[in-house]
């Protein structure tokens, strides 16, 4: 025992590591089944299905969601299209100025949400935008935080990428449309949809920039900051434990047919 | 692959480019004048640009407290997730075999629940009658009625948690490309598991150490969800004061001079550390 303990140890303590991660989660799913018994809120009471059955009940918080979603849909599509297009040129094109660009990408990753957000507002503010604040400015600020993911994400897909393909399909007498259309979009498209998904959930889950650029728009991170000041409802949970199935779904989903891809041509 | 010459290239970034240039760039631009304008103003007068350099020396006066213990705070997370996340992104690399890429997943899959829903649930687990406190009051780890909301402990132990995966993925990503047979080169040669990995692996795994460390301290520093929900006015940290300055206060121009500042700071740090160990081809 002490022996297979001393040879398993790293396994033991990474899968413990792993363990830990999920504590928080298995709490989340615990308590959108929750009744609280008084207005303590971070404590299991009793057994309840109404938190499923109706999650509109908390006031606010759909339309709180909706407009995420909206958001999130909107600045994924707005940072997609440009991201792609840019990421097209990175690997494809030759220009001046690579170098440089690299780095104006490279940054926004870098940089503390807080900072970006601050100098946002204060753009906003010396434009003459303050009293404007509201669903455009967290859409800007969304595609351009959004952005540097989605050109990393399918530069990396594309530098992979085997253009003798292209050339066959160029020698069969495709036209560039037709090759770009029937042959490089779809290899490219995995990567593509990957960027998206990245950024929808960067965009869903924003606070800190949203919340200096919001003015009274509310988001669904918003309302969830706000409602914990007196404690927040359980349907907040339904939605956390929501997010985390349908993610599980992308993210194994893709796992499972990259396997049965790769069994096919084995 | 050859690449194109011609204007396409130029058409095709150009959005993005502008972009990012327009608000981001761009921006920092109006954050520094912001940083400069009169005091006095409001955000219901307007404000004057009256190069009140003054401002960045209010602002350290007033607000050294919570910078320093942003950037202590940062460092101590960045550390734990560093130890924590080595042994995990090790494992997967180096234990999982085919289960390599499941774990990954399963890595990510817990933080695409709302950042704000997970940490609100470590003040469930943290609470003050919860699972976690009665066990080290009865192993008198913990005072009778000592707890930890409310205390730096939980607020780093909040950082840790939430930043984890950035420590993980580049980790990862370095480990996964060590050649096996060096480590089995240096037991051969007679060292024990130990100083094989000290001598062999973690030097191999340092540019992943680098790009986690950054990836982590950048965010947790700059972070305060983690400060206000699972801490008290005492754990405050600076993103917090520059937040509540430009919403609740609408001081302006102290928000913009501690950004700056909380800024160069961090792009000053991230040089000499990047310079330090010597793993410039990162930026």
């Amino acid at each position: 025992m002490g022996r297979w303990i001393r040879e398993h140890l790293v396994l033991i303590l990474g899968l413990l590591v792993l363990a830990y991660t999920f504590v928080p989660i298995a709490v989340v799913v615990l308590m959108s089944f929750n009744d609280p018994a008084s207005r303590n809120v971070y404590r299991f009471d009793a057994f309840t299905l109404d938190n499923w059955t109706d999650p509109c009940a908390a006031e606010g918080m759909c339309a709180a969601l909706g407009k995420s979603i909206e958001i999130g849909l909107l600045a994924t599509l707005g940072a997609t299209i440009l991201g792609t297009l840019a990421a097209f040129a990175l690997v494809r094109y030759d220009f001046l100025g690579r170098s440089s660009t690299n780095l104006l990408i490279f940054l926004p990753m870098a940089s503390p949400e807080i900072v970006m957000g601050s100098s946002l507002l204060a753009l906003f503010v010396a434009a003459g935008q303050a009293g404007q604040l509201g669903f455009w400015t967290i859409l800007i600020a969304h595609v351009m935080f959004c952005l540097s993911f989605v050109v990393v994400t399918v530069r990396s897909r594309l530098a992979g990428f085997d253009d003798n393909l292209e050339q066959a399909a160029m020698d069969l007498y495709a036209t560039p449309a037709q090759t770009f259309w029937r042959v490089t979009f779809p290899l490219v498209f995995p990567g593509i949809l990957g960027a998206a998904l990245l950024s929808f959930s960067l965009s869903f889950d924003d606070f800190i920039i949203t919340n200096l650029n919001a003015g009274t728009t509310t988001t669904f991170p918003m309302y969830v900051w706000g409602a914990a000041q007196r404690g927040v409802p359980m349907q907040v949970n339904v939605v956390g434990t929501v997010m985390l199935l349908i993610s599980m779904v992308i993210v194994i989903g893709g796992e499972v047919n990259s396997r049965r891809r790769s069994a096919k041509l084995a | 692959m050859t690449r194109r010459t011609g204007a396409v290239g130029y058409l095709l970034l150009l959005p993005a480019a502008l972009w990012l240039i327009v608000f981001f760039v761009v921006p920092f631009y109006s954050l520094l004048a912001t940083s400069l304008f009169d005091p006095a103003g409001s955000d219901f007068r307007g404000y004057e640009m009256t190069y009140a350099w003054g401002n960045y020396v209010d602002a350290v006066k007033e607000y050294w407290e919570p910078m320093l213990r942003a950037l202590w705070y940062g460092a101590l997370a960045t550390l734990f997730c560093l130890v924590l996340g080595y042994v995990l992104a090790y494992t997967i690399a180096f234990k999982a075999g085919r289960w390599k890429n499941l774990l990954l997943v399963l890595v990510i899959a817990p933080f695409f629940t709302s950042f704000l829903i997970r940490t609100l649930s470590w003040k469930l687990i943290l609470a003050d009658d919860g699972f976690v406190v009665n066990t080290l009051q009865t192993l008198h780890l913990l005072g009778e009625d000592g707890r930890l909301l409310a205390t730096p402990v939980a607020v780093i132990a909040g950082l840790t948690y939430n930043f984890l995966p950035f420590m993980v993925l580049p980790l990862f990503a370095s480990i996964d490309k060590i050649d096996h047979r060096l480590i089995e080169a240096s037991s051969d040669l007679y060292a024990n598991p130990v100083v094989g990995f000290f001598k062999v692996t973690w030097p191999l795994s340092l540019p992943g150490v680098v790009s986690g460390t950054l990836l982590t301290f950048i965010p947790a520093a700059g972070d305060f969800i983690n400060a206000q929900l699972l801490g008290s006015p005492n754990q405050r940290m600076v993103g917090g004061v520059i937040q509540s300055l430009f919403t609740d206060a609408g001081d302006y121009p102290a928000a913009a001079a501690l950004s700056m500042i909380m800024m160069v700071g961090i792009v000053a740090m991230v040089l000499v550390y990047v310079r330090r160990a010597g793993t410039e081809e990162l930026l």
